[in-house]
């Protein structure tokens, strides 16, 4: 009985470390490698919902995704940068869904490292930022992804068989909507 | 035999499953650039509160880096005060914490309320740290000479002479409402300010 006892708990153990969501990284992915895994849970706002091609509720992987090219903001509410930066991170995404040749193509995205829901919706109110943002609490994303300064930019290609990889990372020298839109359109190839 | 080892087993799993959950780390803006001093994990509380909930606020009166003293008798019966002791300037967490606290103005302004930044470093010291945040809508007060002269009266003064992360609310007779002496290495998180700064309309 103790031996079976024992062998469940193994079990149990082992099943919690391994279904952590996002396993923790020394360095950020590199340019040609994979996203680490992450789980984000669908948007409960239709809106976002429909951004990104989602539908019912749980979570999605950012492959997933209904776009050719994902761009990932790793932003924190707490940080100066981030929060210098939003407003041209919103012409961004003004540029986009303005332009029906990649309307549908580029889809973006915000992670905010160590931020709670409260957190990450006091930054979007602030400065109403009209992309999905994702609190990521614990930093479990933030680990896995290398711990990362703020705010830091993957590009991210979906491939047609919904393989992906990133093409281009950029830690903060956010240069504004109109260089940062050529530089993702030339790394992912949409140009 | 067989027994031991499965022990030895669980054990591993054990400290691999803390080593995965329990992740230390920070999000440090680039704001700073590569000047965030790496304090380490610090002893979580080092210190023992002098004050507490339902009882008078101690005064103080401390030097800004606007140049204006700012004391406590300032407020009572105009403002709720919101007391923000951070241990250090270019340490980790503190670097994060008030920018949060500056897109955060209108929960403030919602609950008539202002907020004190307070640390034990020197003026100097905290107009350059402070001007990496951009534009800061509060006073940040120095509390360093006599050293952590505040923080001591308050019971947040650490034994290697920085303050605790603390956060005091104040209300307008003075009264103190709500007190959370954090974890030195966590942030607070900006719901349980805002929810306690509620409590106050009740």
């Amino acid at each position: 009985m103790k031996k079976i006892l024992m062998v469940l708990t193994i079990i149990i153990l082992l099943f919690s470390t391994l279904t952590f969501s996002a396993l923790p990284a020394n360095k950020p992915p590199e340019k040609g490698e994979l996203l680490p895994v992450i789980n984000l849970p669908i948007p409960k706002n239709p809106d976002e919902r429909n951004y990104l091609g989602l539908s019912g509720s749980g979570s999605f992987k950012i492959s997933q995704i209904k776009a050719k090219v994902v761009i990932v903001e790793i932003f924190s509410m707490y940080c100066p940068y981030c929060q210098k930066d939003a407003p041209g991170v919103n012409e961004l995404y003004r540029l986009i869904e303005n332009n029906p040749d990649i309307k549908n193509k580029i889809k973006l995205i915000g992670i905010g490292a160590g931020n709670s829901l409260y957190e990450v919706d006091v930054f979007k109110k602030t400065y109403n930022v009209p992309f999905p943002l994702f609190p990521d609490k614990d930093f479990a994303i933030h680990k896995a992804c290398g711990e990362v300064r703020t705010p830091y930019f993957m590009v991210v290609k979906i491939n047609e068989d919904g393989t992906h990889q990133i093409v281009h990372n950029q830690l903060g020298n956010y240069p504004g909507a109109e260089p940062f839109l050529e530089l993702v359109l030339k790394a992912s190839g949409l140009k | 035999m067989e027994k031991k080892r499965l022990i030895q087993f669980i054990l591993v799993i054990v400290v691999l499953s803390i080593f995965i959950s329990v992740p230390m780390v920070f999000a440090i803006s680039d704001a700073y650039k590569g000047n965030i001093y790496q304090t380490g994990t610090l002893k979580p509380i080092d210190s023992v509160l002098k004050v507490k909930v339902g009882v008078q606020a101690p005064n103080f009166s401390l030097p800004s880096v606007s140049g204006e003293k700012v004391s406590l008798t300032q407020y009572p019966g105009k403002k709720n005060v919101v007391l923000s002791f951070v241990p250090a300037a270019w340490t980790p967490v503190c670097s994060d914490q008030w920018p949060g606290y500056n897109i955060a103005k209108d929960i403030f302004n919602q609950n008539d309320a202002i907020l004190l930044g307070i640390t034990v470093d020197n003026i100097p010291t905290l107009y350059a740290w402070t001007n990496q945040m951009g534009q800061l809508w509060f006073p940040v007060l120095s509390d360093f000479w006599p050293h952590g002269g505040v923080a001591k009266k308050y019971g947040v003064l650490r034994s290697d002479g920085v303050s605790e992360r603390a956060l005091f609310v104040i209300d307008k007779k003075g009264i103190i409402r709500y007190i959370d002496v954090h974890d030195i290495n966590k942030r607070p998180p900006l719901e349980d300010l805002a929810a306690a700064l509620e409590k106050l309309k009740k």
